[in-house]
């Protein structure tokens, strides 16, 4: 195995290991991506944020939670970069610790829901025929719902909370991935390396696991990223509503709803997670219309 | 013949999407953490009076059997009653929902008049400066939650400027002054004749409108621009500009006629989903509609108006995704 990782290397016209053709197209997506500025812009917040929120608990000297009442609603200073909550907690500590909430949230929400819409438009794709039509049709009525409301009836009904939330979001996040991998499938389903797959014997399942998901992995990809900031919308709009993560627990939405009464004399308390949210679902909306080009250019 | 199965597949599909609604509207209902009966009858009721309760309600019945009660209900318009307003649920519902209604038609109408213009321009201008700008501007609508636009929006023209009215639908003098005819504000003080009324429903209505409208503008520019670039690309389009038709022609007469239908389907799912935004717009804005008291109920563990609200979004946001289908199936001459 030859680490050779140069840019020669890398862009060799003839390959001559499968490692590196692979390699070597995915470094030349990323030389597309680079062209892109507002991508890049997306990709360095997203990265930025991530690593802020990881390391928290080393930026700052204050608990999240640690109730300081004598300092209640302290304007930005040397001592609070972003000022003090209504409970005279740091709002730039509760805003960074917010991260990891909303974080968590998303990232558990697509590992739920991209495996699962995955598997079932790949089957209902290569399958086809009643499978199909059944698959389908479930698909079809959780996408006819709106995502929101459902949500919140979910959550509302079950109790509100963290683990709620990312449960009803990833009950409607689902079938929008289901539907573009049965697109995706549909195109190759009969195409000659399936047939010659077929043909040594392959079993459906291992074809659908091995040849046919991995191609529907780069539109997949595409729509996840685009989806990340409606999913941190909604998570927040759950918390904004009291539905998702409950108080004391620091989130960007559940902040910035037990913060709204300070909206008019301490602008500074709703206004810090806020700016939080817009700035994290923007990059991830920058860098997935920036992969859209590079990865599916016909979508444009 | 094709006609008639096309119709009754499309029926089926309707009646079965609305089936999968009432039965997760269903289980919602169920498996909530509180028990209806000691909600009725008290913590401190006895065993008795307990299980005659839950047998009045039914639900000592299996599950099946207390579904197909729930379903004729249902058919029969009875979503019970609401125990925060001790109202008939649908009675809620029909005075609330003119609020949503209102708020969601009027930014519809804003967002398609900026919207769809903006996005024949991005087209044209592919890659240029006005490209991006738009492009910027459409991506921040789908990276704000409404939310922080709403309370911006009040920070700023409220709070600030003092040049918008403050939350609310009406401003107290007007309060209960416009008579009822059509629960829609601007037009029921029309109707009366009421101009000062009609100034300030209109004057209440700007925020909120302006921001929905936004979002939905974000969306119908950013497929207008895809379409049109999809039209501005067919040969037709080459054609017409070696004939030496004016560029205005060219886009408006030959390239954007093509893409009209599909524009209607995407405005169709728009308003759909406009109905959605307006849920935590109206939060924000006290606006007395549908989406106020779909949580205010949730606040106070009301479930009834809950799965009401919640069976009367999903059934329009079902019926508008029809609608769109069709409309798209009757006009557009090349799905035939």
């Amino acid at each position: 195995m030859i680490f050779s990782l140069s840019r020669a290397w890398l862009l060799n016209e003839t390959p001559s290991t499968r490692s590196q053709a692979i390699w070597g197209r995915r470094y030349r997506l990323w030389l597309g991506l680079r062209t892109n500025p507002l991508a890049m812009l997306g990709l360095l917040i997203i990265v930025v944020v991530l690593l802020l929120s990881l390391i928290a608990p080393l930026l700052t000297p204050y608990d999240p939670g640690f109730q300081d009442l004598a300092n209640r609603l302290a304007s930005p200073s040397a001592k609070h970069w972003l000022g003090s909550d209504e409970l005279g907690r740091d709002i730039y500590t509760r805003v960074l610790y917010g991260g990891r909430t909303t974080l968590g949230m998303v990232i558990a929400v697509v590992t739920l829901t991209a495996p699962i819409g995955l598997l079932v438009g790949c089957i209902a794709g290569y399958t086809g025929g009643i499978l199909d039509k059944l698959l389908m049709r479930l698909t079809d009525i959780f996408l006819s719902f709106p995502r929101l409301i459902l949500a919140l009836a979910f959550v509302a009904a079950l109790k509100p909370g963290v683990e709620s939330a990312i449960l009803a979001i990833a009950l409607t996040a689902w079938p929008p991935y289901a539907r573009l991998a049965r697109a995706e499938t549909m195109q190759f389903r009969n195409s000659d390396f399936i047939a010659a797959n077929r043909l040594t014997g392959a079993d459906p399942m291992r074809i659908i696991l091995h040849h046919v998901m991995p191609l529907c992995m780069p539109s997949l990809i595409v729509r996840i990223t685009l989806d990340m900031s409606s999913i941190i919308i909604t998570a927040a709009s759950l918390g904004f509503l009291g539905m998702g993560a409950q108080p004391p627990s620091p989130e960007w939405g559940t902040m910035i709803a037990t913060a709204r009464r300070f909206l008019f004399t301490e602008w500074w308390v709703p206004m810090m997670p806020c700016i939080a949210i817009f700035l994290t679902s923007l990059a991830f909306n920058f860098l997935g219309d920036g992969l859209r080009d590079v990865l599916d250019p016909k979508e444009r | 013949m094709r006609v008639l199965n096309r119709f009754f597949s499309t029926l089926g599909s309707l009646m079965l999407t609305l089936f999968g609604l009432s039965v997760l509207t269903f289980f919602i209902g169920r498996v909530m953490p509180t028990d209806p009966v000691l909600a009725a009858v008290g913590d401190n009721a006895p065993e008795s009076v307990v299980i005659r309760v839950r047998q009045e309600m039914g639900l000592d019945q299996p599950l099946w059997v207390q579904f197909g009660r729930y379903l004729n209900q249902l058919l029969h318009g009875d979503l019970g009653k609401s125990i925060l307003t001790s109202h008939p649920v649908i009675s809620d519902i029909a005075h609330y929902f003119p609020a949503t209604l209102e708020l969601a038609t009027a930014a519809i109408l804003v967002a398609i008049v900026i919207g769809v213009p903006l996005g024949v321009w991005a087209a044209v201008r592919q890659g240029t400066w006005i490209d991006q700008t738009i492009r910027v501007v459409c991506l921040a609508g789908h990276s704000i939650p409404v939310f922080v636009l709403s309370l911006l929006s009040l920070l700023v023209f409220y709070a600030v400027l003092g040049i918008a009215p403050g939350p609310g639908r009406q401003d107290i003098i007007y309060q209960d002054m416009v008579p009822h005819v059509t629960g829609l504000l601007t037009i029921d003080s029309l109707l009366d004749g009421d101009y000062g009324a009609f100034h300030d429903a209109l004057a209440h209505m700007a925020q909120p409108v302006l921001i929905l409208a936004y979002f939905s503008m974000a969306y119908i520019t950013r497929m207008t621009r895809t379409f049109m670039l999809n039209a501005l690309n067919g040969e037709f389009i080459i054609t017409a500009r070696a004939k030496g038709l004016s560029a205005r022609r060219v886009i408006w007469r030959h390239a954007f006629p093509t893409v009209a239908v599909q524009l209607v389907t995407v405005i169709a799912l728009t308003y759909a989903g406009l109905l959605e935004g307006a849920v935590v717009t109206e939060n924000v804005f006290s606006w007395p509609g549908l989406g106020q008291y779909l949580t205010t109920s949730l606040m106070n563990a009301d479930m009834n108006p809950v799965i009401g609200a919640t069976l009367l979004i999903g059934t329009a946001y079902v019926l508008l995704n029809l609608c769109a289908d069709l409309l798209y199936r009757l006009w557009d001459p090349r799905v035939k």
